[in-house]
């Protein structure tokens, strides 16, 4: 994958860039909102990654400036802004995911690839697989090895949403920002639970497990070992 | 402190300088400039009518004594055309009496210029040229009125009068007026000086209090007259903006207090973790685990330092509190599905209990997590004693007009005085600080309830808390949706 990463604090970027090129992509940076503008204008990259402050050109400007310019490149927006209100902003300006400053790698890393894989055309797709589960986005309607399996409404849009994102690392906060929009850090492990739920509806019972937990960063569904 | 630099106003003081500069304060006040403006502008008012009235007068006196010389000098002519050239002569000898204030005054003069009788020495300057008379001095600048006469002999006549009567008159009534004037500008300017003194005392009542505020006693308040006058609404308005800042003073030192507490001691357990992993000689695995456990500190402050921040935005008023319209009822339903599972684990039960059906418009986020703070603590706190069932019991209702939003639990409750310090920052009753959180959680409730314009209350459940998020039937998003 080939990521732009605009962010004026040098350190701070390099850092990014290193762990990104560890992780197996490539990356381009700028420093400031002009250049950041011209290297994202010629296009090629699957996603950028923009600071909200900038020098020269602020983020939320930059990002719509390329929208108004029909460039459709994901972004995700990097904010010391974390406030309800700042998110909303980020979004309504162009940006595809938000993560307030200071971030986990991880988390990061799960949310760009989980921005890149939406661009492909799973999202129209009526069925999904995973070795032998099959989730059937028309009659909602889940079987493990042929076996029907009953989920509640919001056990069903976790699995759907594990699915569609299946072999990527989904963090417990982007399952409670896509499947619950909760915008915020629960002091308990409510998301563990409702995962290990699921995990005994689907798991249960087979030898090969599909729901992996990744650790230090959240979930992986998987036909096979992670 | 750089801010308390003394600031004296004081008036009384022994020393004369300091009351020449007292006395050059009192005129430099405003009361004692408009004082001063309204006096000097009735006097200027006054001087213009009164000036016009004299120069009336004294024109109408003038023109008094003019008409009567008109009969003298008839009777002149009359002697004239009667009497043959001696007559006129020796009619003005007759006439002309010693000059004082009020006398006749008569010149009979040759053609050539020089005197023949009268008892004026020469022809006015002032009436060379006016064949019709007018006012004009004699011997030592005396006013006089005089009406020349030319007779057929070619002789000159001049009939006049001594003004110095009418003169007085007007002199006198002058000064009386500019007496007057005087003392009238005194009293006013007198008057606003005691204004401006008056005045002065009461604002350097206020100053002095200013002063010792900046000097940093910030509990001292500006004493009130009891007269219920302008001056005691300014200091009541005052003292109500002071009690204001003591109150966001004591705010802020209590936050500062707290973050120094409560961010530096989970900062110095990262250091020494830290250090502790660097020193251990069994090397990487060592290390391993200690950066993880670095890192999980380090997530536990940056989860402290989010909610404080937005605690301080939300107390700031920087969040927008009406952001959508949505079915409450819903969310409260939506987030009891979310815990209870959880409640589940943890052996208690989460009830749904009465939910009527109400739409709010409200900031949907901070009511979802200030509902998630109030489970997560009902779940934390809220566990029973022993060999009973955990209950947390959500409800909603509208009562008085008011939005009440209560979870419940059957825990060991907060003892009444207790309950107005949970609400602080930090206050954690819980000493042993044997469960995670930030101790922030009671405190974002508070701030979202504040936001949106209520309040949030803590109750006995009897047994345990109920916690009860308040808002205002203005948050309803339609009347009808009441139950």
């Amino acid at each position: 994958m080939r990521i732009l990463i605009i962010e004026d604090d040098i350190e701070a970027g390099l850092f990014l860039q290193k762990a990104l090129k560890e992780s197996g992509h490539t990356v381009d940076q700028a420093h400031d909102g002009d250049d950041g503008i011209a290297l994202a204008r010629d296009g090629g990259h699957d996603v950028l990654i923009v600071d909200r402050m900038l020098p020269k050109m602020d983020g939320l400007t930059l990002v719509k400036t390329l929208r108004a310019e029909g460039v459709r490149t994901p972004v995700l927006f990097l904010s010391a802004l974390g406030a309800v209100d700042d998110r909303v902003k980020g979004l309504r300006a162009g940006g595809d995911d938000y993560l307030t400053k200071p971030y986990a790698f991880t988390e990061l890393l799960a949310r760009i690839e989980v921005l890149v894989r939406r661009r492909e055309p799973q999202e129209t797709q009526t069925r999904y697989q995973v070795g032998d589960l099959v989730l059937d986005r028309l009659s909602h309607r889940v079987t493990r090895a042929g076996e029907a399996v009953l989920l509640q409404p919001r056990e069903y849009r976790l699995l759907e949403y594990m699915m569609r994102n299946a072999g990527q690392v989904v963090t417990r906060t982007m399952l409670l920002e896509k499947v619950w929009d909760y915008h915020f850090d629960p002091q308990t492990n409510v998301i563990d639970v409702h995962v290990s739920r699921l995990r005994g509806k689907i798991d249960k019972g087979f030898d090969r497990p599909l729901l992996h937990t990744v650790r230090g960063s959240g979930y992986m569904l998987r036909d096979g070992t992670i | 402190m750089a801010l308390s630099e003394p600031v004296d106003t004081r008036l009384a003081s022994a020393t004369s300088s300091d009351r020449l500069r007292g006395f050059a304060r009192l005129l430099a006040t405003s009361a004692f400039r408009v004082t001063a403006i309204t006096v000097a502008t009735f006097v200027l008012t006054a001087a213009a009518v009164v000036g016009t009235l004299f120069w009336q007068t004294n024109a109408m006196l003038t023109a008094q004594v003019l008409r009567g010389l008109t009969q003298e000098r008839l009777a002149f002519e009359d002697i004239a055309r009667s009497g043959g050239p001696g007559a006129v002569q020796r009619a003005v000898e007759a006439r002309a009496g010693p000059i004082m204030p009020g006398a006749s005054l008569l010149l009979l003069q040759e053609q050539g210029g020089s005197r023949r009788a009268g008892n004026l020495d020469a022809w006015p300057t002032e009436l060379a040229d006016k064949p019709a008379g007018g006012a004009f001095h004699h011997g030592a600048g005396q006013p006089a009125a005089g009406l020349p006469l030319r007779l057929p002999d070619g002789t000159r006549l001049l009939v006049a009068r001594d003004l110095q009567d009418q003169r007085a008159l007007i002199d006198r009534m002058r000064w009386l007026f500019l007496a007057g004037f005087g003392l009238l500008s005194l009293i006013g300017l007198a008057g606003g000086l005691i204004a401006s003194r008056l005045m002065l005392a009461r604002v350097a009542q206020i100053t002095d209090t200013g002063a010792e505020i900046m000097a940093g006693d910030l509990s001292r308040r500006i004493a009130l007259s009891g007269g219920d006058d302008e001056f005691d609404h300014l200091a009541a308005h005052l003292n109500a903006m002071l009690a204001r800042i003591e109150q966001l003073m004591a705010g802020m030192r209590e936050v500062s207090d707290n973050i120094a507490h409560d961010l530096k001691t989970p900062l110095s357990r990262l250091r020494s973790r830290a250090e502790a992993a660097l020193r251990t000689p069994t090397g990487e695995s060592a290390h391993v685990e200690g950066l993880s456990r670095v890192i999980e500190d380090a997530d536990a402050i940056i989860q402290t330092f989010n909610a404080l921040l937005l605690i301080a935005r939300l107390e700031a008023g920087a969040v927008e509190r009406s952001a959508e319209v949505f079915d409450l009822t819903a969310l409260i339903g939506d987030v009891a599905e979310l815990y209870e599972p959880v409640a589940e684990e943890a052996g208690q039960r989460l009830i749904r209990g009465a939910l009527p059906p109400l739409r709010v418009r409200a900031n949907r986020q901070l009511l979802i997590q200030a509902l998630a703070n109030l489970i997560d603590n009902a779940l934390k706190y809220g566990t029973p004693a022993a060999g009973r069932a955990g209950e947390i019991t959500l409800t909603l209702a509208v009562v008085e007009g008011w939005v009440r939003i209560a979870v419940a639990d059957r825990g060991a409750g907060i003892p009444a005085a207790d309950r107005d310090r949970v609400r602080n920052r930090f206050v954690r009753l819980d000493q042993s600080r044997s469960q995670p959180g930030t101790g922030l959680g009671l405190s974002l409730v508070a701030a979202v309830a504040r936001l949106h314009g209520g309040t949030m209350l803590l109750e006995d459940h009897a047994p345990g808390l109920r916690v009860v998020l308040v808002l205002p039937g203005t948050v309803l998003a339609c009347r009808e949706a009441r139950p």
